[in-house]
């Protein structure tokens, strides 16, 4: 009993780190938005309404694994770590690594 | 069988030529089949044993060759005579020259028996040689094969004759004797004498000809052997069809909806370490990117930001109102001022000018019936002709104010002295304006039609139902919305302006539906007898657009303003509404449909039922009203239903400010603030936020002069222009100055009744004055004051907007004070009563202070405690 609960603490906790450091990210000025997604692009965790979330992440995972796949083919020793894309209203910023993709959009300007 | 062998000289002179041997090999087809020199032998196994040549073993396919001795053959011929196998060729043998003969074994029967003698000397070297030669030239070759493999050319040889000329002449017919010559002359006495020729034809009789047909001979019979052919190549055709399935179409339709994770999943995602891992590895870089754009801006190019203000060094400095051109009518607005001013919202150059009598209302009752005599007009000037108006409305009274409808341009609306509205319908004479506008080839035209066409009104209201008082201001309503019977606004389907606002100094509001009234449930009969009644004929040439209404014109909505805190009504001069059509003319229209009909039958009109409208949200029903006692009335025109009558009773204004001494000559929104209001009163002038309920925004300061009107720029958000009573005009630059007009110019000698702006093109802007003389002055706006810099916009509403903060925490302040206010006259209260015990406070503040010190004591030691800095036994020795 006593293990399981403990090990139901760690669970709990490994998610409250995860939501304490997203809410972290989305409380710096100007960020509109934050988009967990999986390697297939399927989001996990986002803080805006599901149509643009799911727009978003089908979107840039596409856009990812072309910039992923072009810096690979440059050099095979390389590999993508940071995307930023800057436009008119926003800049959307995505990091990615084996299995997850992180999507934080900000508006720079104010 | 003789030698073929021949030895040829090459023709010519030759005798200085060293030539080697040229041999001749002449192959002339023999009977047997073979070559002469070639002699098919057949040996027998004793013979091959012999002569050491059997079959596949010591001759083979490769190596066929085998040199023989001539003595062994005729040694073996004379041993065993006639059996021999070389008996046929015993003679041959004999005169063979050489001592060795080449017996090759012809594995493959070329030709027809297992072994060949070659007969003759250079038969057999040449057999033997080429293969020697072929061997040779082989090794030389893989010698040379690393070295180099060099393209041979075929070397040229002289011709060797291999007998084909016997052939050639053998088949050439040539003569063998001499020709045959016969001469064949008929009779001596024939010659001469009359010849008489006839036609016979061949077959006639028996006789005329003589036949030999073919036949077939059996005895005879030729084999053929050689036969000409000649053979041509075509492409094999084939005829094939097919045909496609014809499939039935069917409608299909697909769905697709994004993959989502469901809830557990995302949430065993969410527990997984991998994403903690990757989402802490990953924070920093993110972090510092976000606080990299929240610091600053890296792709703002600050140098091309720079330089946009700067544009007033292109030498453009002219700051005042440059006067481009003034209309006086002289026919017929001798006493007259004009009262209003528009601008044509189509055509350009062309501004409509409503004059009125000029004189105040103890004059006018005295004059009245000379003023029946004196119709009052419309006028609309054009640029191309400053002495003749263009056209004439023609009025029932003073009009006041007018307005062209903005879904039809040929539709006008006027507000009348005695409380009429009244509508025009210059369609027929719109051509007449654009045409004159087009330049001045009409000019001979005009002079035969010297009278400026008067147009009639189409229709009037109603006297019993309109206003009792003047109007003071009249409004379309914009085409995107309608209001129902309560004033809810209501989706307009015909997408056309169909309802008009007017407002009089008889404390009400009034809403005009432009539509025949919706009839209620009449009998078939009477609907029929409606319909077939023909139209009459209004006098005077004058469209039926408006019949319906004539006369009967009654509105649907009447919106009371009734007293805030008092009885009474307030008395409306002017108003305002937030969707207006006035105040930004070419801002929020939708395109117009360019294959609407003119003139579109509002006759055809109907107002649609109550269920069919669907209520549209985002229409602000209230509306801003400046009275005559010079306040700013704040009011909803919808209707409620009085629960206790069934009547339809407006509501009670939500604000009313008392801002002006005297009655408020204009309100106005900001073409480019939906929410900003100009408000002129005769001495000052205010500029309000909507919403904003402790004050205006801007209160200007009192003038000296009377301000009589005031009217934004439509081109900058910051400017607007007010008139003045002694003929001036001031301009007012937002960003500038705010307590002062950035600049002030003097146009006329009175006062000025009217100003609009229009924008002719972006280089020309014109300000249209109108004054009491009845003179109307069209000046061009400089640059300085049409051109808005980009950013205009947002710091005229950040002003506006610390001008709201300002009034707020003003009114914050306010309050505080009063608070304090109230804390500090409670606090001498307290005074007074406790002055009565002094001593006792003394003893009771040396507890206290005791008291604070040992808690600050404690304190320390615990903090001391907690930093680790004091030790157990210090703490204990101290005590």
């Amino acid at each position: 009993m006593f293990c399981s609960s403990l090990l139901f603490c760690s669970c709990y906790s490994v998610q409250a780190e995860v939501e304490d450091t997203l809410k972290r990210i989305q409380g710096i000025n100007g960020v509109i938005g934050t988009i967990v997604v999986n390697a297939e692009g399927i989001p996990i965790k986002t803080t805006l309404d599901n149509s643009t979330t799911v727009q978003y992440a089908g979107l840039l995972h596409q856009l990812t694994m072309k910039a992923r796949s072009t810096v690979r083919d440059i050099d095979p020793q390389n590999d993508l770590t940071f995307l930023r894309i800057r436009s008119k209203k926003h800049e959307i910023m995505v990091s990615t690594d084996k299995e997850y993709l992180l999507i934080v959009i900000q508006n720079p300007t104010e | 069988m003789k030698s073929n062998w021949r030895i040829l000289q090459p023709p010519g002179n030759h005798s200085n030529c060293i030539f080697s041997n040229i041999y001749l090999i002449t192959v002339t087809p023999s009977p047997t089949g073979h070559p002469d020199y070639i002699f098919p032998l057949v040996l027998t196994s004793a013979t091959q044993e012999l002569f050491g040549c059997q079959a596949d073993e010591d001759v083979t396919g490769e190596n066929p060759y085998k040199l023989l001795k001539k003595e062994d053959i005729i040694k073996d011929m004379k041993t065993r005579a006639s059996v021999s196998d070389f008996s046929p060729v015993k003679q041959l043998v004999l005169d063979y020259p050489e001592d060795e003969l080449l017996l090759v074994f012809d594995r493959d029967f070329t030709y027809g028996q297992s072994f060949y003698l070659v007969l003759t000397v250079e038969a057999k070297e040449n057999i033997l040689k080429p293969s020697v030669e072929g061997d040779e030239e082989q090794m030389e070759h893989e010698e040379k094969e690393e070295e180099m493999i060099v393209p041979k050319t075929p070397e040229s040889h002289p011709w060797i004759s291999l007998g084909s000329e016997q052939e050639i002449k053998e088949e050439s017919v040539t003569e063998s004797r001499p020709r045959l010559r016969y001469k064949i002359s008929p009779l001596q006495r024939r010659c001469g004498a009359p010849v008489c020729f006839s036609d016979r034809s061949a077959q006639d009789g028996k006789e005329g000809f003589v036949e030999c047909p073919s036949y077939q001979d059996k005895s005879f019979s030729i084999r053929e052997m050689e036969k000409h052919t000649a053979i041509q190549a075509s492409s094999d055709t084939k005829n094939s069809s097919t045909q496609t399935l014809w499939k039935h179409p069917k409608n299909i339709w697909t769905q697709y909806e994004p993959r989502e994770f469901s809830l557990e999943e995302k949430e065993h995602h969410l527990r997984s370490k991998n994403l903690k891992n990757f989402i802490t590895s990953v924070l920093i870089r993110f972090e510092i990117s976000l606080q990299q754009n929240y610091i600053t801006d890296v792709f703002c190019d600050d140098w091309t930001a720079l330089c946009e203000d700067e544009g007033a060094l292109t030498g453009k400095t002219e700051t005042q109102l440059k006067e481009y051109q003034s209309f006086m009518d002289l026919h017929f607005s001798k006493e007259k001022t004009i009262s209003h001013v528009h601008w044509h919202p189509t055509i350009s150059g062309v501004i409509a000018v409503a004059m009125t009598e000029r004189l105040s209302l103890e004059e006018r009752i005295d004059n009245s019936t000379k003023l029946l005599l004196n119709p009052s007009y419309i006028l609309f000037w054009n640029f191309t002709d400053p002495i003749n108006p263009q056209l004439q409305l023609e009025c029932p009274d003073d009009v006041l104010c007018f307005q062209f409808c903005p879904s039809d341009p040929n539709i006008i609306a006027g507000g009348c002295m005695n409380g009429q509205i009244v509508l025009w319908d210059i369609s027929a004479h719109v051509e007449r304006l654009q045409d004159t506008r087009s330049g001045g080839k009409n000019i001979s035209n005009k002079l035969d039609k010297n009278e400026t066409p008067v147009v009639r009104y189409c229709a009037v209201s109603g006297i019993e139902n309109g206003h009792k008082a003047p109007i003071t201001d009249i409004q379309w309503l914009p085409e995107t919305f309608e209001l129902s019977k309560l004033g809810i606004p209501v989706e307009n389907a015909s997408r056309v302006s169909v309802q008009l606002v007017t407002c009089a100094p008889d404390c009400c509001v009034l809403f005009w539906d432009l539509r025949p009234p919706r009839v209620v449930s009449h009998s078939l009969t009477e609907v029929k007898q409606k319909s077939e009644e023909k139209p009459l004929e209004n006098p005077h040439g004058v469209p039926n657009t408006f019949k319906h209404l004539n006369l009967t014109w009654k509105p649907f909505i009447r919106v009371s303003l009734p007293k805030l805190g008092s009885s009474g009504e307030y008395s409306p001069l002017k108003f305002s509404l937030r969707d207006n059509t006035v105040d930004c003319p070419s801002g929020d229209k939708p395109l117009q449909n360019a294959e609407r009909e003119e003139g579109c039958g509002f006759a055809q009109l109907r107002v649609p039922s109550a269920k069919q409208q669907k209520p549209m949200e985002n229409i602000s029903t209230k509306l801003y009203v400046g009275t005559e006692d010079g306040e700013l009335v704040y009011t909803d025109w919808k209707m409620e239903k009085d629960n206790d009558s069934g009547r339809l009773l407006s509501t009670k204004p939500i604000h009313r400010f008392l801002v002006h001494d005297t009655l408020v000559n204009t309100v106005t929104r900001s073409p480019f603030f939906k929410d900003i209001i100009l408000t002129v009163g005769s001495f000052s002038f205010a500029i309000w936020k909507e919403g904003v309920t402790n004050g205006p925004i801007l209160m200007s300061a009192f003038s000296r002069t009377m301000r009589t009107v005031g009217h934004w720029s439509l081109s900058r958000p910051a400017v607007f222009f007010i008139g003045k009573e002694d003929g001036s005009i001031e301009i007012w630059d937002l960003l500038q100055n705010t307590h002062e007009p950035s600049q002030s110019q003097n146009i006329s000698s009175a006062a000025i009744t009217c100003i609009r702006t229009s924008c002719i093109s972006s280089k020309q802007h014109l300000l249209a004055v109108s004054d009491r003389l009845g003179t109307l002055h069209i000046l061009q706006i400089p640059w300085t004051l049409r051109r808005s810099s980009n950013s205009e916009r947002q710091i005229v509403r950040k002003y506006f907007e610390k001008e709201e903060e300002r009034l707020e925490y003003f009114e914050k302040r306010q309050i505080k004070h009063e608070k304090k206010k109230k804390e500090m006259e409670a606090e001498e209260q307290r005074k007074k009563t406790e002055l009565v015990m002094p001593l006792k406070q003394e003893e009771e503040l040396e507890a206290e202070a005791l008291k604070e010190y040992e808690q600050f004591l404690a304190l320390e030691k615990d903090i001391l405690k907690n930093m680790g800095l004091l030790n157990e036994t210090e703490d204990s020795s101290d005590m």
